[in-house]
This record gives structure tokens, sequence and C-alpha cells, in this order.
């Protein structure tokens, strides 16, 4: 197990490209999700407040 | 009777590439795509860090090739994808063409940043420097300027649609770096290593390397996928939001 950790004395470069990689990827896809719910939220609360324009 | 078939093939043309239907679409695709995607991940990420024999030259640290290899591959080919969408929207001013460009640059400047950086942490312990002028090196570099340069002219012209024709251009006109990137170590003999997969004859990796390298570089296929599905339904929803089908699909499903 240390042995995989310390990858052969290259820890200092396997391990920040592959942490940095999987940070980027996920954010990648993270962030428009986010964004995605978001933006359903502003639009359901844009229609309900037309609406209320509407019936007073 | 012609013209009938036509028509009806037209309008289900017309209907797969209409809103609505790619909004559906992207929605009932994500989970699918994600799940094949975390697999291929988890699979690729075993078979590369752990199953995958040492390198007898480098060690280790030759696994960041299973990073590496992987987003450099996808930073071409998301310019590929980048390049024919614009192409597409710029002659049949297909909407769907140009929002695909549109999201597709910063995914691949993600995937050029990546290629680099791996590629920089691999350099330093294997040549002794983060960084030289070598011509692979240089032209992907070029590669990540111009997705920042597309991405900043989409964001400095405010109408869209001029914006995706102006995008276009650049990118097309961009597409002179792919094989410039992908020869560079032919033409130009430098500290950059030779093509080990793509050769026709025979690739220069064992087999129980080369297996891991074509697993990343599905996982990140499907990366790519995933980021555009999750992309498109925000740029879609986003362009209709005054449309009835929006309203529709707002008042209905809660989680939509």
């Amino acid at each position: 197990m240390s042995e995989f950790l310390t990858m052969g004395g290259y820890a200092l470069f396997v391990w920040p490209a592959y942490g940095i990689t999987a940070l980027a990827l996920t954010l990648t896809v993270a962030l428009p999700l986010r964004r995605h719910r978001q933006l359903i939220r502003e639009l359901r609360l844009m229609a309900v407040q037309r609406n209320r324009e509407t019936h007073k | 009777m012609d013209s009938h078939i036509e028509l009806t093939w037209r309008a289900r043309f017309h209907r797969l590439g209409s809103p609505p239907a790619v909004y559906r679409l992207a929605s009932k695709l994500l989970p699918w795509a994600s799940a094949l995607c975390g697999l291929c991940f988890a699979v690729g990420l075993y078979s590369g860090l752990v199953l995958a024999p040492t390198d007898y030259q480098q060690g280790e640290s030759y696994r960041i090739i299973y990073i590496h290899v992987p987003a450099a591959w996808m930073s071409m080919f998301v310019y590929v994808v980048l390049a024919v969408s614009g192409g597409i929207g710029l002659i049949w001013r297909m909407k769907l063409a140009e929002a695909v460009a549109r999201i597709s640059a910063p995914v691949g400047a993600v995937y050029t940043f990546l290629a680099l950086l791996t590629g920089s942490l691999w350099g330093k312990p294997m040549w002794g420097t983060w960084w030289i002028w070598d011509a692979r090196l240089t032209s992907e570099l070029i590669l990540l300027f111009l997705y920042l340069g597309y991405m900043a002219l989409q964001a400095a012209i405010d109408d869209r649609r001029t914006a995706a024709r102006a995008g276009a251009v650049l990118a097309l006109v961009g597409v002179i770096n792919l094989p410039i990137i992908h020869y560079s170590v032919e033409w130009w003999n430098t500290l950059h290593q030779g093509p080990t997969v793509t050769k026709f004859d025979q690739p220069s990796i064992a087999l129980s390397m080369l297996v891991p390298l074509l697993l990343m570089a599905l996982a990140f296929q499907l990366h790519f996928l995933v980021a555009l599905l999750a992309r498109i339904r925000v740029e879609i929803l986003d362009t209709e939001r005054r449309t009835a089908w929006v309203a529709d699909l707002l008042a209905g499903d809660p989680h939509v």
C-alpha cells in the first residue's frame, strides 16, 4: 500500500497530476449541473411572480 | 407522393434537432452516460495505477501517461468537434450546431490545460525541466490559445449568432494547428517522444499498458459526452426561457 502511495519516489509528480485532473474533470460537469438547478429555480420564481401580476 | 415522404422526413429531422427534443434526450441520457463514465474511470484507474506493470526505463512516473495522453487526444478531438459544429452553424445556420460549438470550447480548453499540466509534471522528473519550447509543447500551447481566443470572442460579441459566426471562422482557420501538433514529433526531432500508439505498423507499447490507456481514453470520451449533455441543457433552457414548452416543463415535473 505505501509502495502504491509513494509511486516509486515519483509521488510528488504522479499524485498532483491525478489530483488536479480529477478536480478539473469534476468541475467541468458539476458547474453546469449546478447552473441547471439554479436556472430552474430562477425561472419558476419568475413564473410565480408573473402569475401574481396577472391575477392582481 | 414523393414530396409527401420528403416532407415527413424533413419534419422528423427538424423534430430531432428541435430544442425540446434535444433537451429531453439530454436529460434522459445524462444519468446513463454519467454511470458509464464513472465505471470506465474506475476500471481504467485501477488497471492503470495498480494492474499495469512498472516501466523499465521511467519507473512509476510513466503512469501519468494514463491521463496525459487521453487529455491530449481529447484536446484535439474536441477541437475537431468545435470546428465541424462551427462550420455547420456557419453554412446551415443551425442553432443547435452553434450551441454545440459554444459549449465545447471551455471543455476542450480544460483538456488542453490538463495535457500541458500533466506533461509538465511528467517532464520534470524525466527531462529535468517543467517546460521547453519543443515543437509538440509549443503547438499544444497554441491550441490552448485558440480555445481561449474563441471563448474571448464569444464573450466579447453580444449578439450570439454573430459571435457564433465569428468564432466558427476562427475555429476553422485554427484547424491548421491539428496536423502540426500530430506530426510535430516527426517533423522536428526534439525532446518530446514520438508516437507510441498511433503508429500504423505496431504500437510500441505493451498490451498490459495499452489496455488501461484505451480504457482511460474511453472514460475521457464519455466525460466529454457528459459535459456536453449537462451544458446543452443549460444552454437550451436559457435561450428558450420564454417559450411555451419551457413553461409546461417548469409547471409539470418537480424535478424536470
